[in-house]
């Protein structure tokens, strides 16, 4: 369905984030926004270094507000349990019925080392080979429960089939785990992991891991590039690259009218800024955009951070979304109701299930 | 009409959700599933109706195992606390969220950011249960690892409430974080919280664990005390004894509530209610679970034993660990005399025996005389509340919302709407005061 045909489906999804919000009330808005657009996903950024509300909380608050749209928060790896966050994740993937996505991310800093007084900052190639080992923990205890390993079987009073439970005894650099997970695996088998790319270290942790990879890149070359790097080295660990999407992305003022006097700077495209790569024009110069560097298969997709984050997010669907919908480049409806399927994704087999089992495979692949 | 003294005191009422634990009739066809969303929002939805002053989650972080081999009698498998808690802040509008969090597995900064997130999410709804239980088994599953003497799993639980609070206090009162530092024997940290002061200030802190050390612990630091305390007698002396401990700490009687985690089981007639219980219980202890009773007492291997049988001539073996994950009580020898004398009395099978000598539901009878006595506790000062624990997930609260409510609101024994918007304003809690 995808990519035979050349261009494959184009993913679209905007980040959340906004400075200062604390209550569930603005969240809730933008998401429903979102999700009236058709976008694959929001996100939301996460650190323990600068203001702001657990990420994964207040995507779980949301959760029960939305019925499609995906839920993506960053959940760091560095001072936080791996035991912890997989449960966490796998709980978001419950309560919003298989909707759940994790951003990756390491802490790197002293400061934020000083708020747990466990370890002192580590170089970043450390971290995000951590990152890597919490992401393949997670994995294992999401299979840590088949699929149908609740049979509540009255006649032998068993509640669960143990033999279809099992510890991981995952050891790693910095940690270990027994297992198996306290929360049965989650809906979709694996939630999204989202990883972004765009520094070396991470980019290797994402060719890995990474159902997603994000990259900040001002040109299409360069998207391409890095793209081409990600597909390559993901075939290098064993896996078909078209299991990774790869998605721009870029900061995005939409202050101007439909047309800039000047799109994107008037070089028709995104600008280098102190924040990242940074798009300014109207939501029909960027339609064009993101249509232009989809069709030349630069990249599967595009996320997007409001500059003005209510006022970016309307123009972004009502503008940008719409017209692309028009032009049939972007799904009007969603087909499916988990993240996965929005991605176009399979649902991973069990590692611990007999091939050919219970386990269910995605209808989109 | 009843005549509304207004000295009477008011009874707190909390549902715990019925997932993972042995008093869950998972075998009832009305059983659904306890890790399901709509299981989690059905039974919140029901205790807000019913006006009560919150919803409390349970956690266990390694599954339990029997003989070497994970236990697979008893509901497994539950979400993460929190989580559902944010969620359920979305379809619920009043009612208290409480979630169980172990002190010795997590870290001060994260958990207070995680309550206070909450806090801000559900409008001021927020509470966390401080539970210590841990052991090695439990620490295979964390990059702390290891495991805490008693002793020091309540140091570091009071440590980490101390410095919890002081990041809960740190942002000033006009929206200004201030940098903090906290140097302690279990905790070595600075920095800025990056959450503002949240609705409750101080999400509410609750207790359970019944020895001396947990007591004190509870005096000196908690809002709720969540005991298991199921007779009046035995309700009256905790609460006497915990009540009597707040005052070294400088804390009023009404600053901690007591509220026992208690069961119920209602019907149409004492004697249906009676027969329902039982019932109950023979699903509760099956053949299965009557055998893994013994075998959590005699130390061994006991499958060989027909549950409709007598009970084992061989004394039990001292040898811990037959079963992780779970506390055992009281000395095994003694318990099994007991069993032996219990059955050898009334001529008890292994599995009747079991059933007659555990652990039975507190409350049974009908909804006028259940409503009686749960005032009566409250009056008498056995409690200031409950923590009902239905047994059917997630519709074993229906019947007391529906039938035993009405009858404790006629009595002016319990609320008929909510007063404020905060879980502190259910509990009839002062609001927490900043230090600093
Ligand atoms: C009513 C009650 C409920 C409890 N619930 C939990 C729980 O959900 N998770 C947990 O790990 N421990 C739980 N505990 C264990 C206590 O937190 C405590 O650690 C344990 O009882 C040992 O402490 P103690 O010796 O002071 O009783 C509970 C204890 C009581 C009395």
């Amino acid at each position: 369905m995808t990519s035979s045909h050349g261009r494959g489906l184009l993913h679209l999804a905007a980040a959340l984030d906004q400075e200062g919000a604390y209550d569930a009330g603005s969240y809730v808005e933008r998401a429903r926004l979102a999700e009236r657009g058709g976008l694959d996903f929001v996100t939301l950024g996460d650190t323990f270094a600068r203001p702001g509300p657990d990420a994964l909380a207040v995507l779980s608050r949301i959760a029960p507000a939305t019925a499609r749209i995906g839920l993506v928060p960053t959940v760091t790896t560095t001072h936080t349990e791996p035991f912890h966050v997989q449960a966490a994740v796998a709980t978001l993937d419950w309560v919003s019925r298989g909707r759940a996505g994790w951003q990756i991310d390491v802490s790197t800093t002293e400061g934020e080392a000083r708020l747990f007084g466990r370890r002192h900052a580590a170089p970043v190639d450390e971290l995000w080979h951590e990152a890597g080992e919490v992401a393949e923990v997670a994995d294992q205890l999401w299979d840590s429960w088949e699929d149908g390993a609740e049979i509540r079987d009255v006649a032998t009073g068993r509640f669960i089939d143990r033999d279809k439970l099992h510890h991981v005894d995952f050891t790693g650099t910095t940690f270990s785990v027994k297992g198996p997970s306290i929360v049965p695996r989650p809906p979709q088998g694996h939630p999204v992991r989202v990883i972004d790319a765009t520094e070396g270290h991470a980019r290797r942790t994402a060719a890995r891991h990474a159902d997603v990879a994000l990259v900040r890149v001002a040109s299409a070359a360069q998207a391409a590039a890095v793209r081409e790097q990600l597909r390559r080295t993901a075939s290098e660990f064993g896996r078909n690259p078209d299991s990774l999407r790869v998605l721009a992305s870029l900061l995005v003022d939409l202050g101007d009218g439909e047309h800039a006097a000047e799109p994107g700077h008037g070089g028709g495209g995104p600008r280098q800024s102190a924040q990242g790569p940074r798009y300014r024009g109207g939501p029909v110069d960027l339609a064009e955009l993101i249509a232009t560097w989809h069709t030349n298969r630069v990249v599967d997709g595009f996320h997007l951070t409001p500059t003005e984050p209510r006022r970016d997010l309307e123009r972004l669907v009502n503008g940008t979304v719409a017209l692309l919908q028009h032009r049939g480049l972007f799904r009007t409806f969603y087909p499916g109701s988990t993240l996965r399927e929005h991605l176009g994704l399979a649902k991973p087999a069990n590692r611990y299930a007999v091939t050919g089992a219970t386990s269910w495979t995605g209808a989109t692949s | 009409m009843t005549v509304r003294r207004p000295s009477r005191r008011r009874i707190h009422l909390a549902a715990h959700f019925p997932g993972v634990n042995n008093t869950t009739v998972w075998a009832d066809p009305r059983s659904k599933s306890q890790i399901d969303f709509s299981s989690f929002e059905y039974l919140a939805r029901t205790a807000e109706r019913g006006l009560f002053d919150f919803f409390f989650l349970a956690e266990g972080l390694r599954l339990r195992e029997h003989k070497g081999r994970i236990h697979d009698l008893d509901v497994v498998g539950r979400p993460e606390s929190l989580t559902v808690l944010n969620a359920l802040a979305g379809v619920t509008e009043h009612l208290g969220l409480a979630a169980t969090v172990n002190a010795t597995f997590n870290e001060p900064y994260e958990l207070a950011r995680r309550l206070a997130t909450l806090d801000h999410l559900s409008g001021g709804r927020a509470a966390w249960n401080v539970v210590t239980s841990s052991d090695a088994f439990t620490g295979e599953n964390f990059r702390r690892g290891g495991f805490l003497d008693r002793a020091d799993r309540y140091t570091r639980a009071a440590e980490f409430v101390q410095v919890t609070r002081k990041l809960w206090d740190s942002w000033t009162a006009d929206g200004i974080p201030r940098p903090f530092a906290h140097r302690g024997r279990h905790f070595d940290i600075a920095g800025e919280f990056t959450v503002p002061r949240s609705p409750q200030g101080h999400p509410v802190v609750i207790q359970a664990g019944d020895s001396d050390e947990g007591r004190e612990f509870a005096a000196a630091t908690a809002d709720v005390v969540f005991t298991r305390h199921g007779s009046l007698e035995a309700g009256r002396a905790f609460y006497a004894d915990v009540k009597r401990r707040l005052e070294k700490y400088g804390r009023g009687p009404d600053d901690l509530k007591i509220m026992p985690g208690v069961t119920f089981v209602l019907g149409d007639t004492a004697a249906q209610a009676q027969e329902k219980a039982y019932r109950i219980r023979r699903q509760q202890v099956s053949p299965q679970n009557a055998i893994l009773a013994l075998e959590q007492i005699w130390g061994v291997d006991l499958s060989s034993y027909d549950p409709d049988g007598p009970l084992p001539e061989i004394d039990p073996v001292a040898e811990p660990g037959i079963s992780q994950g779970r506390t055992r009580r009281g000395d095994s020898v003694v318990i099994a005399e007991k069993w032996r004398a219990l059955s050898k009395e009334k001529g008890l099978s292994i599995r009747q025996t079991v059933i007659e000598a555990s652990g039975r539901q507190s409350f049974v009878g009908t909804a006028e005389a259940v409503a009686a006595e749960l005032d009566e506790f409250v009056q008498r000062d056995a409690a200031d509340g409950f923590i009902l624990q239905p047994l059917i997930t997630p519709g074993g609260l229906d019947e007391f919302v529906d039938k035993v409510v009405p009858l404790l609101q006629e009595r002016g024994a319990f609320r008929t709407e909510y007063q404020g918007a905060t879980l502190r304003s259910h509990l009839g809690l002062p609001d927490p005061v900043r230090k600093g």
